[in-house]
């Protein structure tokens, strides 16, 4: 396949198809909501199931039962959404359950805007829920990105039985850009030997997926667990990019739409003479820590930019354990930095 | 002379198990009819519930069948995922009156209207029983509870909510009916009905939904045989038995 | 009249009662036994059962079963 110009929303949606997809749960909200109008379109074509559920609440819960039965589900929606969502997330943690969610964030908190925002880091990465869970998080940088990310979503969740997060945001969402999306199969394991529907392939023994555990050595054994899978994950599956690291005086850290629009000011920067270079995690959970040990001897300074008020600033002090001075430049609201922002920012810090 | 077991534990409620539920506690008789079903039509190996929260959360731990967690209220949009997924398999979703007719008020209701093609079987009890008894959007003017301690009183709380008559009144539904298990005709009866909501399922007939008038015992302060006359004189007039809907 | 007999599965038993009023010809009773979970099994403690089922029916626990015997 050749590349198509597509819609962010549209790519997203059509990339989640080709990767197997065969149900889809959402609410509308704004602004995403081109990938339920493209799911309800196309997922029948391929013999998938679009249902509008009645809230986000409800549609994560029709989320929990498909992916129970080990199928490719997955939703979408947007920050306020996902709050509503937060707990069929914990649930879904918490039982073990494979599925794909999408966040194209907006501005917050409650209502918040409807533009552009990466104001949902924190609760992507820290929770949301209630419990001790994680969910993978994934950053895509831009739509070719996004298209392979939620490609590859299915694979990470299905492996780790635990949902997936590609956390977009409203410029990815609205952009066009062209993108290849190839079909891709997805490996779900041994699906048979957890899922609901089994019954009589599992020598009637019957499944039972649950949360909940009353005896509470048992619980705690369900959390050690749990932390042995995400302990797993960090050590094999984060993903990061890093940008004229080698002789940088001043690092940026950022992710997203944020780190697309610092990399062109890193090139400018670096025309007029200024080191400047960049880490871009792409998995917020697993955070990629060991990326920030590349950070070379020549650094003076760590620059956290995002489209929030600073919520990536604590990891990054933790990954370069507090030895750089790390400050915050950005906007929220619906605003971006601009590119000259960026570089009037980097210039003030190397003076 | 000769000897026929008229009578038999369900093959698919859980060997050696004894329940948690309080003695005499409606649940029970309502597990052991579903058994009952599930082995009269020889659907346990395709048979698929959701564990619901409150009394009968560790359901599971009595039917021997397929289970998944639902939070709060949401079992009917958790069957939907699932019988979305497996049109072929049977759906049904087990949720008292605060789990249904309160915090799962929007999902009963849209999977409902949706005519998803799942048996609801729907546990009023006028109480929450499982956090200890407070009021239910199903408690009855005047009956006290731990969060209306002087009796339910509509000025503050409305009147109970009457969900077989709310569900009616849908276009979707196909089945709806009021049961009690408060006596064996009742429980009879009882068992009639849901084992039409499982045949409906089976036809593709789309929504079925049965209330089944229970008890509670302990929090109502009855022994469980006061508690059935008490359900009998008191919700039955409010809630009354019968078909509020039938696609036939 | 039909004859009949139960067998109760003494430890599943709560002595709720529900069986005892639900019986047509009265021939059941809680028992002074207790059981492994501290309940008072229900007994048929006189002849007379007819083997209808109502106490099986009315058991929340599953606890009884129900024989009916036939002469010839």
């Amino acid at each position: 396949m050749t590349k198509v110009l597509m819609k962010g929303s549209e790519a997203i949606a059509e990339a989640a198809i080709q990767a197997g997809c065969t149900h889809f749960f959402g609410y509308p909200i704004t602004p995403q909501n081109e990938i339920p109008e493209y799911m309800s379109a196309h997922l029948p074509e391929h013999g998938g199931i679009y249902i509008q559920g009645e809230s986000e609440v409800a549609s994560i819960n029709m989320v929990l039962g498909a992916a129970a039965t080990g199928c490719q589900v997955m939703t979408s929606s947007s920050s306020p959404g996902i709050s509503l969502m937060s707990e069929g997330i914990s649930y879904l943690a918490g039982s073990e359950l494979p599925c794909v969610i999408v966040n194209v964030m907006r501005g917050g908190p409650g209502l918040g805007g409807i533009l552009p925002s990466q104001a949902d880091y924190l609760q992507a990465t820290k929770g949301g829920g209630n419990g001790d869970y994680n969910l993978m998080v994934f950053a895509p940088g831009n739509l070719q990105e996004a298209v392979d990310l939620v490609q590859s979503a299915w694979d990470y969740a299905f492996k780790y039985r635990n949902p997936v997060m590609i956390l977009a945001d409203g410029f990815m969402g609205q952009m066009m850009e062209p993108v290849e999306i190839k079909e891709h199969k997805t490996d779900r394991g041994n699906v048979e030997s957890w899922a609901l529907g089994y019954y009589k392939e599992r020598g009637n023994k019957r499944s039972l997926i649950k949360s909940m555990n009353l005896t509470p050595e048992l619980l705690e054994e369900h959390n050690i667990h749990l932390q042995e899978k995400y302990a797993a994950m960090k050590k094999e599956e984060t993903m990061f990019e890093l940008v004229n690291l080698d002789d940088a005086e001043l690092v940026i850290a950022s992710y997203g739409t944020s780190a697309r629009i610092a990399k062109t000011a890193i090139s400018h920067l670096r025309n007029e003479g200024y080191k400047v270079g960049m880490v871009r995690p792409i998995t917020l959970f697993p955070f990629p820590y060991e990326a920030f040990d590349r950070i070379p001897a020549s650094t003076k300074h760590i620059l956290d930019i995002e489209m929030n008020m600073g919520q990536m600033i604590d990891d990054v002090k933790i990954a370069t354990a507090c030895k750089y001075p790390v400050s915050f430049f950005g906007h929220c609201g619906g605003l971006a930095p601009s590119v000259e922002e960026i570089e009037a920012e980097c210039k003030k810090i190397l003076g | 002379m000769s000897e026929t077991k008229i009578y038999s534990r369900p093959e698919s409620w859980m060997k050696e198990v004894h329940t948690h539920y309080c003695p005499g506690c409606g649940h029970g008789i309502a597990h052991r009819l579903i058994c009952e079903l599930i082995d009269e039509f020889g659907i346990q190996d395709k048979t698929i519930s959701m564990a619901p929260v409150g009394c009968a959360a560790m359901m599971y731990d009595y039917i021997d069948i397929d289970y998944v967690e639902a939070p709060h209220g949401r079992a009917p949009a958790v069957a939907t995922g699932i019988k979305r997924v497996y049109p072929e398999k049977i759906v049904f979703t087990y949720q008292g009156d605060g789990d249904l007719a309160s915090i799962g008020m929007a999902e009963i209701i849209h999977a409902a209207n949706r005519g998803e093609n799942i048996t609801v079987i729907f546990i009023n009890n006028a109480i929450y029983g499982m956090t200890g008894g407070q009021m239910a959007p199903t408690t009855l003017i005047g009956q006290k509870a731990t969060t209306c301690p002087l009796g339910r009183d509509p000025q503050l709380a409305g009147y109970p909510i009457r969900m077989c008559e709310l569900l009616a009144s849908l276009e979707t539904p196909s089945y709806i009916e009021r049961v009690s298990v408060a006596r064996p005709k009742y429980t009879i009866k009882a068992k009639e009905a849901l084992k039409k909501g499982f045949r409906y399922q089976m036809d593709k007939k789309g929504f079925s939904f049965i209330e089944v008038l229970s008890s509670c015992p302990t929090n109502w302060g009855l022994t469980p045989i006061k508690s059935f006359e008490w359900q009998l004189e008191n919700m039955v007039p409010y809630y009354p038995l019968g078909i509020f809907k039938d696609f036939e | 009249m039909a004859k009949g007999r139960i067998e109760v599965s003494e430890d599943y038993c709560k002595s709720c009662g529900l069986c005892v009023a639900a019986c047509p010809v009265k021939v059941l009773r809680i028992s002074d036994r207790i059981n492994m979970k501290g309940h008072r099994p229900v007994e048929q403690y006189k002849e007379g059962c007819i083997g209808c089922g109502m106490c099986a029916i009315s058991c929340p626990d599953a606890a009884i079963e129900v024989y009916r015997i036939s002469e010839e």
